[in-house]
């Protein structure tokens, strides 16, 4: 039984491989782009508008929405980086509906290159934000006491972003594998829908969370929410 | 070990690519789509408002005009009023000048007509009287009353005053010959003695009198002596006669005008109270 879908592998030549994570991403990542493409190829400026452009307009006005409750003033600066993340933990999540399709966000290796985009873009918003010294400064903050809590807070709240996901994605996988050699018929159904939930909310709390570290790294220099799920 | 680091790469460089992808396809189109709704709603938004105030501006301004042209009207409206009342007035007087012109007319021709008809009613009552007169004197003339015409007239010569009779007789005197008798009759002989004789005693002089007869004098007799006249005919009742007909005729003129007037005054006045 496969963990994850690293081990199903179709080239590999020394260090160099593609696996399935990489070719359902590919998967993913044409299916975004060519929608979006095909959607906003004939964009209306009107009030009257095509039913796929309104959903994509809600989509985006609703993730634009969202980063500015988080507290950023400016959501275009941010909404590319964080839309982005939700949009794909959320196709990854949508994805398992489709028989034999297998979710990239179901690899640690996934989530883990994600967690490090939001390691690495944190500090770069701060920096954008407040100047690279104002940042630094915020490290020890109150007291310079607080400066190896805080590298490791950062390290460790980037370690739990990547094991959350994939600990829900890998188990949602895992439990309808499971269910399927036990209960083949109305059981795995339940948990497919429940899978589908649980994947919309790790979208929704991976993008908050990458936003509400963001916000902090950007605004107060340290964050004053370490919410977890 | 769970992770691949190669995935791990890979997959951070495909979430890259991933995220300018998106930026460039969705995010910046989207956005910008939306962003341009908004303008244009902002613009249609700031447009109305604009034609809104324009509109109050020109509700406003009608309703300044509105009051004004009111204003205008209610002058306009009294002015004419006044105007109104100040021709009627006037032509109300114009008309009365004229019906009181019209009714002194009428008076005048009333009193013209009862003028001409008392005129002729009096000639005709005179022809009349002295067709009767006439008639009745024919057919009574005898010389019985030739002879008490003379005495009458004897008499009233004889009862003239002073002053008269001195007219007279410096008449007389002045041209002895002139003198005339005239009578309807030829008067018995003895009628012109007596005559004669009360002539001669009444001025005191020899009056060398001529005897002449005159249809017209209807019955009576007249004395003439130099442009002075002394007679008595019936003419003189004739002209009393005259006298009480026309009183009788201007009474009855009087009535019918005033009759005639009254209605004209009763309208004038009802037209003024009606102004």
């Amino acid at each position: 039984m496969r963990l994850t879908p690293d081990q199903w592998i179709f080239w590999q030549h020394g260090f160099f491989k593609i696996n399935a994570t990489l070719v359902f991403t590919w998967v993913l990542m044409a299916v975004l782009v060519v929608g979006a493409k095909l959607i906003t190829r004939k964009l209306s400026m009107d009030l009257e508008r095509a039913p796929w452009q309104n959903l994509l307009e809600i989509i985006v006005s609703g993730i634009e929405k969202q980063i500015e409750e988080v507290g950023l003033k400016q959501p275009k600066h941010y909404v590319a980086f964080l839309g982005t993340l939700f949009l794909f933990v959320a196709a990854s999540s949508l994805s398992t509906l489709i028989p034999g399709f297998e979710p990239p966000t179901g690899s640690l290796s996934t989530t883990v290159a994600l967690a490090l985009c939001v390691f690495v873009a944190v500090p770069l918003f701060g920096i954008a934000a407040q100047g690279f010294g104002a940042y630094l400064k915020s490290y020890m903050e109150p007291t310079f006491i607080m400066l190896p809590f805080n590298i490791v807070s950062e390290v460790s709240r980037t370690l739990a972003l990547a094991v959350r996901l994939f600990g829900n994605m890998m188990s949602g996988a895992m439990i309808i594998g499971i269910l399927l050699t036990i209960t083949p018929f109305f059981f795995p159904i339940v948990m497919t829908g429940l899978g589908l939930l649980t994947g919309m909310v790790q979208a929704y709390i991976f993008s908050i969370l990458a936003a509400v570290y963001i916000a902090a790294a950007a605004n107060t220099g340290r964050p004053k929410l370490a919410s977890s799920a | 070990m769970l992770i691949d680091w190669f995935t791990v790469g890979a997959q951070l460089l495909n979430f890259l690519v991933l995220v300018w992808l998106l930026k460039r396809f969705l995010y910046k189109p989207v956005l910008q789509a939306i962003e341009a709704r908004e303008q244009r709603i902002a613009a249609a938004l700031a447009a109305a408002d604009a034609k809104n105030i324009e509109a109050e501006k020109a509700r406003s301004g009608y309703e300044s005009r509105n009051a004004e042209f009111d204003q205008q009207r209610d002058t306009r409206m009294a002015s004419l009023n006044t105007e109104i009342a100040a021709e009627r007035q006037r032509q109300l007087e114009e008309v009365r000048r004229d019906a009181d012109q019209l009714r002194a007319k009428r008076a005048a021709a009333l009193r013209d007509d009862a003028k001409a008809l008392n005129l002729a009613i009096a000639q005709r009552a005179e022809q009349e009287v002295f067709a009767i007169a006439r008639k009745t004197l024919s057919d009574l003339a005898t010389v019985g009353l030739e002879a008490e015409m003379a005495a009458v007239f004897i008499r009233r010569m004889r009862a003239l005053d002073d002053a008269a009779k001195a007219t007279l007789a410096t008449a007389i005197k002045s041209a002895p010959d002139a003198a005339v008798l005239r009578s309807a009759f030829e008067l018995p002989p003895e009628t012109q003695a007596a005559v004669q004789q009360a002539l001669n005693e009444t001025f005191a002089t020899e009056v060398r009198l001529r005897f002449e007869t005159a249809s017209d004098l209807v019955s009576g007799i007249e004395f003439t002596a130099n442009g002075q006249k002394l007679a008595w005919s019936i003419a003189a009742y004739l002209a009393a006669l005259e006298q009480a007909v026309g009183d009788l005729l201007k009474q009855a003129t009087d009535r019918a005008a005033q009759s005639a007037s009254k209605p004209a005054p009763a309208s004038a006045d009802s037209n003024a109270a009606q102004a």
